[in-house]
């Protein structure tokens, strides 16, 4: 990626300059992912309620094509034709462009994330993956931390409360796991030494079966991977961490003032974002689109190229979105001090610890240390400064003065 | 681990389902079910209703209109000197309490186990006779706005006396209903005795019945077609 644009950098699409035909590839990347998105999401709805339907002993949606599947569909449309209704005391143009910052965010984070391998299109050479910019999967951060302002100036547009304290609540939220989830991350960036969504995928290129366990980073990195989901779920606010939305409290939340295709955008984005943080995970965690060839056909077969790097992405995401769905269906939502507690007191600790012990460990291989002396040493040392953050931690009945 | 047992509750539901498909694919409907009314016919097509008013009289929702009058001797329209000229039910207000069939001294009026049924206008509410009379095959007329599907009107008057209808002790358990269009003569339900000689009829209650019955054919063993077709 030297010298290259650091947007683009990585790409071999544009190593030979950039000509018509890389135009018109990119532009067609660009309207596949947001086409993938935008289909995917209807599916999630549809998946979400059919599979909580069947946790829940029920059949789900059916009556909307085959099996229910274009439910969706006709809440959309049924949406877009509704009518608007913006509150008097509204600050109008905030109240109106607040949708759109929620929902493009959500569109932009999903830019980085390999959706397949190298491919060859009439002679160049292009990632199935829109972009691959320097700072990788800094650009999660960077839109979930734009997606915020989304959620914020709607609820404070709305000119009312409810929707002013579901912003807030959004807002204190975000930023509390946006800690964990970045600190998740750094426990997979001392494996991988780079940002690049690109290069830590091919990091866990399947080679054999023991990449499952040893070149894929659920296992090097579990305790990243466990708190990563964890906090990516409470980043998206789904159940059980929800509070910005909770009904019997908030009414609708930020969006109680929304109606109509306004109101479907923001649920677009909701879903949207989850996509985009199981897809992450899948990248930084479980290899991406990387698994085993197909061995009877050709290693450059177009099978082999094209479909099973995709399909075995598809796979890895699904089987993370019923994890996070089997999670809706089980859990009831959290009180805000509970979400604060477990953000704060143990998300974050836990997280920094693990991010610590693994560059020790991952340092001390690199220089040839023994891991006899690194390993204890590094987990003594995380056990004293847990120590020292738990006795920290006020205990009930005692004030902050007086740890002050 | 308690906090996370949850997650096995969920994931040993999948797979079993209570919920039907609902529109394509119904549960049976309990034996005694209130659905809509329909109005009965012998099974030689007259009416069995003869304009009594008891229904109207008896209903506590007052959504029963009845107006009997006079057969024309040429035409008959139900057996004995009176019909129900005009019988309309008022869905709107209809509460299916029963009573109405519990009124009823013919047996005319029956409830149904259909209750589908979404009217977007009033008047498609009130039920006249024409939509509330059985069709020549004694089955249920289907209006519009009804949602069921063949085969769920087989019991239309699923109805069933436990007692005779003047409500005799003597008659307790005892089939006194008469012939139904489509239907014949109803078997008697569980628990029921078919006939006085039957196992269980002691020896005073068959004594009584047949007194009874005496008695009864004395009073309209005449004036009757083939309609006094009853469990006797």
């Amino acid at each position: 990626m030297s010298g290259l644009n650091p947007i683009l950098a990585g790409d071999p699409l544009f190593s030979n300059g950039i000509d018509t035909e890389v135009v018109i590839i990119v532009i067609v990347k660009t309207i596949l992912v947001f086409v993938i998105l935008l289909v995917s999401v209807m599916f999630y709805v549809w998946f979400m309620r059919k599979v909580i339907a069947d946790m829940q002993n029920r059949i789900g949606p059916q009556r909307a094509g085959p099996f229910g599947a274009f439910q969706t569909l006709a809440d959309g449309i049924k949406l877009f034709f509704k009518e608007q209704s913006t509150p008097t005391s509204a600050d109008r143009p905030v109240f109106r462009l607040a949708p759109y910052l929620a929902i493009m965010p959500a569109f932009l984070a999903f830019a980085i994330v390999p959706i397949g391998g190298l491919v060859t299109v009439d002679g160049y050479h292009t990632y199935l993956q829109l972009a691959d910019p320097g700072i990788g999967v800094l650009w999660l951060l960077m839109m979930s931390g734009i997606g915020l302002y989304g959620v914020m100036l709607a609820g404070w547009s709305s000119g009312s409360k409810y929707p002013l304290l579901g912003s807030v609540r959004a807002s204190a939220q975000l930023l509390s796991y946006e800690a964990a989830l970045g600190l998740a991350i750094v426990g997979v960036l001392v494996h991988s030494g780079t940002l690049s969504t690109r290069a830590i995928v091919n990091q866990q290129a399947w080679t054999s079966w023991d990449s499952f366990a040893t070149d894929w980073y659920w296992l090097p990195a579990i305790g990243a991977f466990v708190i990563f989901v964890i906090a990516a779920i409470a980043e998206t606010n789904h159940p059980p961490f929800d509070l910005v939305e909770a009904e019997q409290e908030l009414v609708g939340g930020f969006h109680t003032e929304y109606t109509g295709i306004r109101f479907a955008i923001f649920f677009l984005a909701e879903f949207m974002n989850l996509i985009t943080m199981c897809a992450i995970a899948v990248t930084l965690f479980l290899g991406g689109p990387s698994g085993p060839a197909l061995g009877f056909l050709s290693a450059d077969n177009w099978i082999n190229v094209w479909v099973m790097p995709v399909l075995y992405f598809t796979i890895k995401v699904l089987i993370l979105l019923y994890a996070t769905v089997w999670v809706r269906a089980t859990l009831p939502r959290l009180r805000y001090d509970q979400l604060m507690s477990l953000g704060w007191k143990y998300l974050i600790e836990l997280a920094f610890v693990w991010a610590m012990v693994s560059a020790i460990v991952v340092v001390g291989a690199d220089q040839g240390w023994d891991r006899w002396i690194t390993v204890p040493a590094a987990i003594a040392g995380a056990a004293i400064v847990l120590f020292v953050l738990w006795a920290c931690i006020p205990r009930a009945g005692e004030s902050i003065e007086e740890i002050r | 681990m308690g906090r996370f047992s949850g997650f096995r509750v969920t994931i040993g539901q999948v797979g079993k389902v209570v919920t039907t498909n609902y529109p394509e694919e119904k549960r049976p409907k309990p034996e005694r079910f209130h659905g809509r009314h329909v109005l009965n016919r012998y099974e030689d097509g007259m009416e069995k209703c003869i304009g009594c008013e008891l229904c109207a009289g008896v209903c506590p929702a007052r959504c029963i209109y009845v107006r009997g009058a006079d057969n024309p001797p040429d035409a008959p329209v139900s057996p004995g000197e009176r019909y129900g000229f005009v019988y309309e039910i008022n869905y709107l207000r209809c509460i299916h309490c029963d009573l109405c069939v519990e009124a009823c001294p013919t047996e005319a009026i029956t409830e149904t186990k259909l209750f589908e049924f979404s009217f977007t206008r009033r008047e498609d509410a009130i039920y006249t006779k024409d939509e509330l009379l059985v069709d020549d095959h004694g089955r249920a007329r289907r209006q519009p706005w009804e949602l069921w599907l063949g085969g769920e009107d087989d019991d239309t008057s699923a109805w069933m006396r436990a007692t005779a209808p003047s409500g005799q002790a003597a008659f307790e358990g005892r089939v006194a209903w008469s012939g139904e269009l489509g239907f014949g003569v109803r078997a008697p339900e569980a628990g029921q005795t078919a006939a006085p000689d039957a196992p269980g009829a002691s020896e005073a209650v068959v004594e009584q019945l047949e007194h009874d019955d005496e008695v009864l054919h004395g009073h309209h063993g005449h004036g009757h077609g083939a309609g006094d077709a009853g469990g006797h």
